[in-house]
């Protein structure tokens, strides 16, 4: 395998500071998704992720309500003592927010707020002023996937934002989710192609702390040439006075249902990100498939990964080389492609859009052409049947056969019945004896 | 989800509520519907209020289809519902709404009954709720009036 691709840059700011050390330690930095409402359980939330047994950072996910700037009803739950999803930091305000980080936060353990805002002005102003290590998303992942704003209002508003991050004495590191994108069903090629691209938004808006993300698939050798693939872009188009590091999601799709069914899903991913040399993971816990997990949840699979990542490191490095399928070469036509369709990196991600360059599948956001479409070939493997105007090739032809609201489930249900299968098998087995 | 011999003859319009971003559920749902030969306006993701009463009352669905999972659904529901039960052009309209209605995984079915008392024809709670949507679904066919089809549906639940 060929030397890692790493970040030349001195690392800057808390967090970054933090994920460099760990990789240099030969750590891998666990962390969690983890949001509630109130102040109290929140900072019992967070207290509890410092002290577990592994490298861990802090999460503050924010509501949904503040994602989408609606601070009134925000506000109105928390008078009303109303369930909400996440911690609303615009709606709990900057003095309160400070103080749920007041003595968590800090050089050994820094926090990152995950919102999922296309319009994240007034958030982000609140998160530098309260000292908050790092935040995430982007003008294409947290436009397309998470609201109605047009692209370019949510590009325009995203270098504004930039600037006010990278404006701080102490700077913030930002996180692309680009390799996210509606979570499943994306391929390999487009998810690297965002992140990077987004990276180099960031960079041209002036941020120079960055990570580019991925999210585990359904394929884990597909995965790991994904990962070395991004590796490779990041470090030819992020430039060399970029901090950056790579980010590993734990499945972002429908997920296992069993409980050691999730284990297994997360346990893949811990192995894929040790042996990518990925520097973080953001973990998913056993109640995935059904509701917000509570802090103990959290714990356990923060727990688990730093155990079964102990467990991967003492194995000898595998003999088999990473396949090469062509990942590398379609997310770089991709990028260049992409950049031809304006001056800088924001204008030309608006235009890619336009012309379905740049093309998700099956998001219904009114700039997303939504013509591509991604299925998953009998290996396993996702790929693409249908690049719509995207200049990548289709590499898997199911025929004439239409999507079909069964067949969209079976193919949302794979790693759910890929991980769950021999669980529920083996039930029923034992029910037998 | 085995398909129903009836074919439906209804407009639907599919839509989320203003919070939430899931899009997977919504775009299940029109191919579901589509399938069953209605015709399917998709409003998408995170849809004000203003939004879907204004489009419902220049489309005049047959049946309006609200679809949420992110948690908020309890809430964000109420509200649409209140609003479209106090607008005198949709008062009589059939709206159902469905998904994972709050973030208190089983014990969400609450929601449910709470929604339908403020005005929701039905709730379908998750996976568990869309045995029932089938038959509200076949219930539609028997007759076009709201009385008619919510008489089918409490034979279902
Ligand atoms: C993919 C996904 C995402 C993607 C969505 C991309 C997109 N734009 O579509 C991303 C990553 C962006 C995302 C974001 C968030 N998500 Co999310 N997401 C999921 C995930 C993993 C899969 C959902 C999915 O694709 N399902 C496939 C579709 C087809 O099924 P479904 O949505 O479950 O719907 C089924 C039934 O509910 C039912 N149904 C749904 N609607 C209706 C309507 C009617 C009328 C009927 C009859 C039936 C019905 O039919 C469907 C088929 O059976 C689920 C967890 C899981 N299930 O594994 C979490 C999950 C839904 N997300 C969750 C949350 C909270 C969020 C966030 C707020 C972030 C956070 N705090 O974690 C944000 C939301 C932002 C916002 N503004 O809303 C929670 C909701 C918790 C709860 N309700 O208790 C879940 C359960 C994860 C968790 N355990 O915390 N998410």
């Amino acid at each position: 395998m060929n030397a890692l691709q790493s970040s030349t840059a001195p690392a800057s700011g808390r967090f970054s500071r933090y994920v460099r050390r760990s990789r240099e330690e030969g750590r891998l930095v666990v962390q969690p998704r983890m949001g509630f409402a109130d102040t109290a359980t929140m900072r019992r939330g967070l207290e509890a992720v410092r002290g577990v047994h592994a490298a861990s950072v802090g999460t503050v996910t924010v509501d949904s309500y503040t994602r989408v700037n609606d601070h009134v009803s925000a506000r109105r739950a928390l008078d009303r003592g109303d369930d909400l999803n996440g911690y609303p930091v615009v709606a709990h305000g900057e003095e309160e927010t400070r103080r749920l980080l007041g003595g968590v936060s800090g050089d050994d353990f820094p926090v990152q707020f995950r919102h999922g805002s296309a319009l994240p002005r007034e958030l982000f102003g609140t998160l530098a002023r309260v000292g908050a290590d790092a935040t995430e998303g982007g003008p294409v992942s947290y436009c397309l996937p998470y609201s109605r704003v047009p692209l370019p209002q949510a590009t325009e508003a995203w270098a504004e934002c930039c600037r006010i991050l990278a404006d701080r004495p102490e700077p913030m590191h930002l996180e692309s989710f680009g390799g996210c994108m509606l979570g499943q069903l994306c391929p390999p090629s487009l998810l690297i192609a965002l992140s990077v691209l987004e990276g180099m938004f960031f960079r041209e808006n002036g941020m120079r702390s960055i990570s580019v993300s991925y999210a585990q698939q359904t394929d884990p050798q597909q995965d790991l040439e994904a990962l070395a693939a991004l590796r490779r872009l990041a470090a030819q188009w992020l430039g060399d006075d970029v901090d950056w590091h790579v980010v590993l999601y734990t499945y972002m799709g429908v997920f296992p249902r069993t409980s050691v069914g999730a284990y297994r899903m997360l346990e893949d991913s811990v192995r894929l990100a040790v042996r990518s040399g990925t520097e973080r993971l953001i973990v998913k816990t056993a109640v995935e498939a059904y509701r917000i997990p509570t802090i103990e949840e959290n714990v356990d699979a923060l727990e688990f990964a730093a155990a079964v990542e102990a467990e991967e490191r003492s194995r000898p490095p595998a003999a088999e080389a990473v396949r090469q399928t062509g990942i590398y070469e379609e997310a770089l036509r991709l990028i260049t492609s992409a950049l031809a369709f304006g001056d800088d990196v924001g204008s030309a991600l608006v235009g890619a859009f336009a012309h379905g360059h740049l093309d998700v599948p099956y998001c219904l956001h009114q700039d997303n052409a939504n013509r591509s479409r991604a299925a998953i070939d009998p290996r396993g493997t996702l790929r693409w049947s249908d690049p719509g105007a995207m200049p990548v090739a289709a590499s898997y032809h199911q025929g004439t056969a239409k999507v079909t609201a069964r067949s969209l489930i079976d193919m949302l249900g794979y790693n759910e019945r890929r991980f769950d299968r021999e669980e529920l098998v083996g039930a029923a087995v034992k029910g037998m004896l | 989800m085995d398909e129903i011999s009836t074919a439906l003859s209804s407009r639907f319009i599919v839509t989320s509520v203003s919070s939430d971003a899931h899009m997977w559920n919504l775009v299940f749902l029109q191919l579901l519907l589509e399938e069953r030969g209605a015709e399917v306006v998709n409003l998408g993701a995170c849809v004000p209020d203003d939004a879907i009463l204004a489009e419902c009352r220049r489309q005049r669905p047959d049946v309006l289809v609200v679809s949420t999972v992110n948690g908020h659904g309890h809430l964000d529901g109420l509200r649409l519902i209140e609003q479209i039960r106090r607008d005198p052009e949709l008062a009589e309209l059939r709206v159902v709404i469905g998904g994972k209605l709050g973030i208190r995984g089983a014990e969400n079915a609450r929601f449910g009954s709470e929604l339908v008392a403020a005005g929701f024809d039905a709730a379908f709670e998750a996976e568990a709720g869309m045995a029932e949507f089938e038959s509200f679904l076949g219930g539609l066919e028997k007759g076009p009036s709201r009385e008619l089809a919510m008489a089918g549906q409490e034979g279902a639940a």
